[in-house]
């Protein structure tokens, strides 16, 4: 009969909107979720293997400069920022609508079986998992076997001679739970991103931040951000101290402890307030956290031109180039007559002589400081308007006048100390020495909300792989009563519970 | 001002306890791998004499592991902090907690008692490459892990990682055990495998008891992933940079995710899964040593140069 029909039925007209549910109900299987999350698992490897954009910026340049053409390639396959290519996003976007798609359906119908009472007793209970039957003389069976499932949390009705019951629901609830505040997640992590901002900050000891635009070295907004939003606050870097280990042998020189002592002050007439940050530590004002991410030194240098004026003077943040601090800084001295020049300069905390003659640091704090310098003259680049790294100097213009091969010897200062500058160029003079921190501003309001979606994932994780669901049935025979247990996932204990329960129900009275 | 006093005579009191425990760990390793093969034995009385041979075993392994205790505990008394704050130290004190796990284990299913060999055996490799590649001298803290969390995620950390080893033994005996090449080989060895194999439990069970162990390990590992966020917030500015060892965490959670989802999808359990547990611990000693040593980023703590 059947291969009669065949023909009929051989190619049913599917249409647009039959694909279209055939598509969706592909997506929204759990085979599917499977492959994106394996998927998923496997696009993220590339982020760890080349340089990102986002977490180093510096190693995505050099990657480029050393291999341009490979370089070139993964660029268009956007694996300099896998994290937000049309790939990775693909994939999580589809991974989420397969999410979504999977459990309204589900906690629909989770709501309709929290209603509705447990499945009637099955006729034949060997076909359960796990059964038992106990020959008894006993009447009340059911009514004992109702109250004693009641007593353990099991959700009872009894039908004729046999009772059903089911517990566990907070299992399902917690799977439900669970993928919804990973939706809640990503939408915290969307809009949170969007509204946060984060800024960097070089202070000086003695310098005042002021949180406005122009207050940052650099700050990179999130997509919604608006520069009206900043909170009108200041802060001052009162002191600097860091605290190296000068103890132990196999540790010396190993950072202890930084601690930045600051003054802030919430908007134009606040109360000035003593803060401090340490690493770990973030001081909190209104709407941004400040964070201290970095720290050297800051010589206070003072030039004086071929005629005696001031064509320079202040602290200079220098750059640490080793553990030891030693410190790279460059002064650009624009003003000064007759010809502008600039400085590469190298300052040591603890200086020590190398057999052959150059200088290095042997320890962080600055029990011996010393500065060196090479001198350049010639064009500094500042007047053609290209914003310039304060901390580099483009000498392809320049001609040095001292140190290197230049034949003047470079010049080198101790803390008060004072030199000449080459060809009468005047004075340089090493006034003291201040330290300086970097400073991290930043601003994420979504980052309660991730937290909160993150602890309920993880509430509801616990609840739906832990809580045992399982379903008991008790059904009074002739010469005793049977027993018939069947659990949703692993569940050791069915047996066991089945034993115990047979075992009360005899006791009770 | 902040002083600490790091003891290196005492690190080296430590470093012999480790010693004592891997010649202990070997010892146990080898009588569990005879005791395996008496079991299997055609001789009757080997067969009868593998029982005592097995409690021997066990016995030393508690030694070892007290002797290891002792090593990580005096490891921390030196540097005066928790002893986890580079590789040698994570490797030493994770391993003893793998070894601690198991043995408390086997008060509530004896069934794993069989994998003891392959625990006892890793034990001893993961204490081999700390001592002779990983060992540094003991250091101070850096500020960037003064801070509670380190004692919060990574412990956390250090028992995920426990769970996942000890599900991932149960899975090689699984694979081991249902490999339908192994099933049919002729071959001399295999016929001695199956044997070996027939010791332990069925394979339903070894699935299941796997499973136990990698849920356990999954909640601790979203835990540990959600720890580190709240700590990279605090010392990093940002709760999630795609840091190396940050990717990384997300890619074994995913993997694990994806073992859990195969669980329930029909044609996806058993063998298929058993390997996606596998993948996400192989991922996961890929994370420990290849990524601690070789890629960029900021959970530099290895110590090593």
């Amino acid at each position: 009969m059947a291969s009669s029909r065949q023909s009929e039925i051989e190619s049913p007209e599917i249409g647009l909107r039959g694909w279209a549910r055939w598509f969706w109900r592909q997506l929204t299987s759990m085979r599917t979720a499977l492959i994106l999350l394996l998927a998923l698992a496997a696009a993220a490897v590339p982020g760890s293997v080349y340089p990102q954009r986002s977490a180093d910026p510096n190693g995505v340049t050099q990657f480029l400069d050393n291999q341009p053409e490979l370089g070139k390639v993964l660029d268009a396959l956007q694996l300099f920022d896998v994290y937000t290519s049309v790939w990775f996003s693909a994939i999580y976007i589809l991974l989420f609508v397969s999410l979504i798609g999977c459990v309204i359906p589900r906690a629909q119908l989770h709501y309709k079986n929290l209603r509705s009472a447990p499945p009637v007793a099955p006729r034949l209970f060997a076909r359960m998992p796990a059964h038992k039957t106990v020959t008894l003389r006993k009447a009340n069976v059911v009514s004992v076997a109702e109250k004693i499932l009641k007593e353990q949390g099991y959700r009872v009705v009894v039908t004729g001679k046999s009772v059903a019951a089911e517990r566990g629901y907070w299992r399902e609830t917690g799977n439900l739970v669970f993928h919804y505040a990973l939706i809640g997640v990503l939408i915290a992590v969307g809009i949170g991103g969007g509204l946060s901002y984060n800024g960097q900050r070089v202070l000086i000891e003695g310098d005042t931040f002021v949180n406005n635009l122009t207050g940052y070295d650099s700050i990179s907004p999130g997509t919604f951000f608006d520069e009206t939003r900043l909170t009108p606050f200041s802060v001052t870097l009162d002191k600097f101290t860091v605290n190296f280990d000068l103890q132990n042998k196999t540790n010396l020189g190993t950072p202890l402890d930084f601690r930045a002592e600051v003054t802030s002050k919430v908007g134009a007439d606040g109360e000035p307030t003593k803060g401090l940050i340490r690493v770990n530590e973030p001081l909190g004002l209104p709407n941004a956290n400040l964070f201290l991410t970095g720290n050297g030194y800051a010589p206070v240098i003072t030039i004086r031109d071929a005629k005696g004026n001031v064509a320079f003077s202040g602290p200079t943040a220098y750059l640490p180039q080793d553990s030891n601090y030693t410190s790279l800084g460059v002064i650009k001295v624009p003003d000064a007559l007759p010809e502008q020049f600039g400085i590469i300069s190298f300052f040591y905390p603890t200086a020590e002589t190398l057999t052959n003659g150059a200088l290095t640091s042997i320890y962080p704090d600055p029990i011996n400081p010393k500065l060196t310098m090479n001198v350049y003259v010639g064009d500094l680049g500042l007047d053609g308007g290209v914003p310039r790294n304060v901390y580099s100097l483009d000498i392809s213009k320049m001609k040095q006048v001292a140190g290197g091969k230049s034949g003047v010897k470079g010049i080198q200062l101790d803390v008060r100390e004072t030199a000449d500058l080459p060809n009468g160029m005047g004075t340089v003079t090493f006034d003291a020495l201040k330290r300086y921190v970097s400073l991290d501003v930043s601003y994420n309001p979504g980052a309660g909300w991730i937290l909160f979606f993150a602890l309920l994932a993880l509430a509801g994780l616990i609840l739906s792989l832990l809580v045992p669901r399982r379903r008991v049935w008790v059904r009074q025979t002739n010469g005793g009563f049977e027993l018939a247990a069947l659990a949703r996932g692993d569940d050791p204990s069915l047996t066991t519970i089945l034993d115990e329960l047979a075992e009360e129900i005899k006791k009770a009275k | 001002m902040k002083s600490i006093v790091l003891n290196q005579g005492l690190a080296n009191v430590s470093l012999i306890f480790i010693y004592a425990a891997m010649a202990i760990y070997t010892i146990s390793f080898v009588s569990f791998a005879l005791h395996l093969a008496r079991r299997v034995s055609d001789n009757k009385k080997l067969r009868e004499a593998a029982g005592p041979l097995e409690k021997f075993a066990m016995t030393m392994m508690i030694i070892a592991a007290v002797s290891h205790g002792i090593g990580v505990v005096l490891r921390g008394i030196a540097a005066s902090r928790v002893p986890w704050a580079n590789m040698y130290e994570f490797s030493i004190t994770g391993s003893f907690v793998i070894v601690v796990i198991f043995l408390a284990a086997l008060f509530f299913v004896l069934d794993i008692r069989i994998i003891a060999v392959m625990v006892s055996g890793f034990a001893l490799l993961v204490l081999g490459a700390a001592t002779s590649w990983f060992i540094v001298d003991v250091k101070s803290l850096m500020p960037a892990l003064q801070s509670y969390w380190l004692v919060i995620h990574v412990v956390v950390a250090i028992l995920a990682t426990a769970f996942f080893n000890i599900a991932a033994a149960i899975s090689v005996a699984y694979l081991l055990k249902t490999s339908p090449r192994l099933k049919q080989s002729k071959a001399k060895f295999a016929k001695t495998a199956r044997r070996i194999l027939a010791l332990f439990t069925e394979e339903a069970k070894l699935e299941k008891l796997a499973y136990r162990f990698n849920i356990i390990g999954f909640i601790l590992w979203t835990f540990t992933l959600i720890a580190g966020a709240i700590w990279a917030e605090r010392a990093w500015h940002r709760y999630w940079g795609w840091d190396t060892k940050e990717v990384w965490t997300f890619i074994i959670w995913t993997i694990y995710a994806g073992y859990l989802h195969a669980n329930a999808t029909r044609g996806w359990s058993g063998r298929r899964s058993a390997w996606l547990a596998l993948i996400g611990f192989a991922a996961v000693l890929f994370n420990f040593t290849i990524v601690n040593l070789f890629f960029k980023g900021l959970h530099v703590y290895s110590g090593l140069k």
